[in-house]
């Protein structure tokens, strides 16, 4: 307890080392509540890829692997920039936290950038489910598929009929469950200002540095769910053309 | 309480190692999702997820150094997904089985 | 005589108590709101029961019945029984029992009372706005499709109040791992705290699920995207897996804090150690684990494949065992134990009556084939209410009155709450009791308008509801006056083990304890403490008679 006095120690705690595995403990299990909270979604995915394969693989080729894949790799690596950030938490370098956790905002908002180009092709494409919804086999928006692209103007579509309410179940989980890791997203970036402004303000020392370490763990979490999204949204029946 | 914390710091080529590794492994997924592997394809893209996923938990969220509550936590909330599946699919996956046979 | 200074009268300012990350302080308010949730809910219960006393209902309209059981049920539910142990009496004890100075995040603890609020707000806006008739499960199609759109609200609320609940597990699991004062070990802690754990493992683990079913339902009843919708390809009975997911396990948060309350108890009015402690610890943490594998038993009269149905039938009887090891443990418990009826060991036996008969009666409705005949009776409605109301609104009462000298540092009037006590039981199980009759001759539940020849139960049973009524009535007199007229308590009254009894005041200073407490001896220590009371009593000469 030699350092009960720290100013980082708060009133209820008897040691830093208390403290400290008590944040990170609370931040593991609240990532267990995360994993449920998007097992719901999953689980509802799972049952209707598995009720409506077709529909689901029809609908999949309206994504477009090239702005998922960028995605995909811009998130990857903001997960590598806060774990430096994390790290130059644990050393202590004050300057070194705000430009790895500027660079993972950055990168945050080339993903949310994207996802918006995404979803208003969808919008233009009738494939936001509600009333707007209006399912045209013949849209891609994606210069990567040729596949269906080279059907156009001809009557024979080499996709098996499926009704469109199913692929409007397949667009609905889609919005659903990346409506919900981009909010996940917006909200960590407002946690980066935070920690931001909490570092310019000198709150951190090697010894204290639970916002940083905490706010890595949920954005690594928030890059899991992606890794998990990508293949069972965009890749599905690929290999079928 | 004894439940001690290893405040080793992983050195900077750790992690540049594992973003590499995540990088070829978002390859090989695009790439393999492209080949005709019958049933298997969607096996074979989740358990790239799940690689990806574990690799990510090990290094970037430091199970690898963590207490084992920690390990504990993190396991029970897939276990708990796990069985969320298995029970919901035991009833989407039988709906179709033939009845009961009528014992009269 | 100074005041001494404890945590209600440290600072009186209404800033100093909306802003309070003081655990007990939270509790308190918690306490208030769930309390204005019961009285909502059970005015609801009071007009729809007076309206069955007749079979064409006369009193209210067959669209405000529908919506009258709805709020009964979503505030009872999810803003009286989910919360009420865990956030109050969870709240205010266990970092108290457990020696620590609070909880592990006291802001987080705040906040889950803000959120807890929010979600009441909305739940009461819908309420407003014209009401719900979808019955607290919000089954679809009919919620997604045909009911009216409170129900975007009112789904909006539990959401929103399910937020509230995982914060106070995350909060309990840390402080249970991680705060525990030196000495305390595992198997240490009261059964009581074990009995938190298990409900903050389903809380953290179960809420998130139902949280984003009804998120998903809001979106379908928004927007029509077709989820749950069989017109478009949708599956309304995944709704159910999802709902059920939790609320099965739901029962649990309800009902595990009150078996932990019930231990405490039974201990310390036998004056003996809970038999077979390991075995009630561990039994909580197999309810909470195999809790999650049942729920389909809501679902037989499904489209549910009967094999799953198979399944979950037997994993409900599964979930018998741990639960009978508890009961079998505190009457043996009892057995040769020098019993005292004081008013919260009244609740306490009220309560292994009434949930056994609840607990036994959910064996009937586990089993596939009865169930297909009891499905939606009345019987489902005694059973569950028999557990709910019969098992833990007695137990949070039992406990209530335990601990109510140490929270508030007043005594009520024995007399008077032994004679609620009983007005409670006897009312309750009038109220109860011909419903598990009426519902096997075949009367379903949620209907307004029933044949003649079921009148009788339905008259015994509102007048059943008017004595438990008034019971609670009483309780609103007795229990306040307390506050102004009641004795001062000592810091243990009982007296009891623990360290909430032992080693702090009535009501405990802002940080729980003057000095940091270290654990020296078993929970439940009845015996040496027996021996110390003796000690005092009988005058040294004649002590070895
Ligand atoms: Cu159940």
């Amino acid at each position: 307890m030699s350092n009960s006095h720290s100013p980082h120690l708060h009133h209820h705690f008897h040691s830093l080392e208390q403290q400290r595995q008590a944040s990170s403990l609370g931040m593991w299990v609240f990532i267990a509540q995360e994993i449920m909270f998007f097992g719901g979604l999953f689980c509802g995915y799972v049952v209707y890829r598995n009720m409506y394969p077709e529909a689901f693989a029809v609908a999949s080729h309206q994504l477009s692997i090239g702005w998922g894949g960028f995605n995909t790799v811009v998130l990857i690596f903001s997960s590598l920039t806060v774990a430096l950030a994390v790290r130059s938490a644990q050393l202590g370098k004050k300057n070194q936290i705000i430009g790895w956790l500027v660079a993972t905002i950055l990168l945050g908002v080339i993903f949310l950038g994207v996802k918006c180009i995404e979803y208003s092709a969808k919008w233009e494409h009738h494939l936001v489910p509600g009333i707007h919804f209006n399912y045209e086999p013949h849209y891609t928006d994606d210069a990567l598929h040729e596949s269906t692209g080279s059907e156009h103007g001809t009557d024979h579509h080499p996709a098996p009929a499926v009704y469109p309410g199913h692929v409007q179940i397949f667009f609905a989980f889609y919005f659903a469950m990346t409506g919900m890791h981009a909010l996940h997203m917006i909200i960590g970036i407002g946690l980066m200002i935070w920690i931001i402004w909490l570092a310019t303000k000198d709150r951190f020392a090697p010894e204290y540095y639970a916002p940083v370490e905490l706010f890595g763990l949920y954005w690594h979490f928030v890059d899991v769910i992606w890794i998990f999204l990508f293949p069972l949204l965009y890749l599905i029946g690929r290999h079928v053309t | 309480m004894n439940d001690q914390i290893d405040h080793h710091i992983s050195p900077i080529r750790t992690y540049i190692i594992v973003f590499m590794a995540l990088m070829v492994f978002t390859g090989i997924t695009v790439w393999v999702a492209f080949q005709d592997l019958g049933y298997l394809n969607t096996f074979v893209a989740v358990t790239i997820a799940v690689i990806k996923a574990t690799i990510v938990a090990w290094y970037f969220m430091h199970l690898k150094s963590s207490a084992k509550i920690t390990r504990v936590v993190a396991l029970a909330g897939v276990i708990w997904l796990i069985v969320m599946f298995a029970l919901t699919m035991s009833d989407y996956a039988a709906r179709s089985w033939i009845p009961f046979p009528d014992p009269w | 005589m100074t005041e001494q200074k404890h945590y209600i009268n440290a600072e009186t300012t209404v800033k100093s108590w909306l802003l309070t990350v003081d655990h007990k302080r939270i509790a308190i308010l918690y306490l208030l709101s769930v309390v204005g949730f019961f009285i909502l809910g059970g005015t609801a219960a009071i007009l729809f029961r007076l309206d069955l006393m007749t079979p064409q209902g006369d009193l209210l309209a067959h669209e405000t019945y529908n919506k009258m059981f709805t709020m009964h049920g979503v505030m009872m539910v999810f803003f009286f029984l989910v919360p009420v142990v865990p956030a109050v009496l969870g709240n205010f004890l266990v970092p108290i029992m457990i020696g620590a100075r609070d909880v592990a995040f006291p802001r987080l603890n705040l906040a889950s009372w803000y959120i807890f609020i929010t979600g009441g707000l909305f739940a009461l806006a819908a309420l407003v706005l014209g009401g719900v008739d979808t019955g607290w499960t919000f089954y679809t199609p009919y919620s997604s499709t045909y009911a009216n759109s409170n129900v975007i609200l009112t789904g909006l609320g539990v959401f929103v109040a399910g937020f509230a609940s995982i914060l106070t597990g995350v909060n309990f699991i840390v402080t249970i791992h991680k705060m525990r004062a030196p000495g305390m070990t595992w198997f240490r802690l009261p059964l009581f705290i074990w009995a938190q754990y298990a409900t903050s493992i389903i809380m953290v683990l179960g809420t998130p699920v139902i949280a984003i079913t009804l998120l998903l339902l809001v979106l379908e009843r928004a927007f029509h995207i077709g989820i749950f919708d069989p017109a478009l390809g949708g599956d309304p009975v995944l709704f159910q897996h999802l709902f059920w997911f939790y609320s099965h396990p739901a029962v649990y948060i309800m009902i595990l804090p009150g078996f932990g309350i019930i231990s405490e108890l039974i201990a310390c009015f036998s004056r003996k150690n809970v038999f077979g402690y390991s075995f009630v610890a561990f039994s909580s943490l197999a309810i909470a684990i195999i809790g999650f594998f049942v729920w389909g038993h809501h679902m037989f009269i499904t489209s549910q494949s009967i094999y799953a149905g198979l399944i979950f039938s037997i994993l409900s009887f599964i979930i018998a065992v741990p639960t009978a090891v508890k009961i079998f443990n505190w009457t043996a418990t009892l057995y040769k134990g020098s019993v005292e009826f004081r008013t919260p060991m009244i609740y306490a036996l009220g309560f292994i009556g009434l949930f056994l008969v609840g607990g036994l009666t959910g064996l009937f409705l586990s089993s596939m084939g009865l169930d297909v005949h009891l499905h939606d009776t009345y019987f489902v409605v005694a059973h569950f209410h028999y557990v709910m109301v019969g098992g833990m609104v007695m137990a949070f009462l039992g406990g209530l009155h335990f601990w109510w000298p140490k929270m508030f540092g007043r005594t009520y009037n024995q007399g008077c709450a032994v004679f609620t006590a009983i007005v409670i039981f006897i009312g309750f199980n009038l109220t109860f009791f011909p419903q598990f009759i009426v519902g096997y001759l075949g009367m379903p539940r949620r209907y307004h308008v029933y044949p003649e020849e079921f009148q009788i139960f339905h008259i015994l049973s509102t007048g059943g509801a008017s004595v438990l009524g008034f019971g609670y009535l009483l309780m609103f007199c007795y229990l306040p006056y307390s506050l102004i007229k009641g004795k001062k308590a000592t810091a243990n009254p009982w007296p009891a083990t623990g360290l909430e009894w032992e080693q702090t005041t009535s009501p405990p200073p802002t940080l729980n304890f003057i000095h940091d407490p270290v654990v020296t001896e078993e929970a439940y220590a009845y015996a040496k403490k027996n021996e110390e009371f003796y000690r005092q009593a009988i005058p040294a000469e004649s002590k070895d008679v």
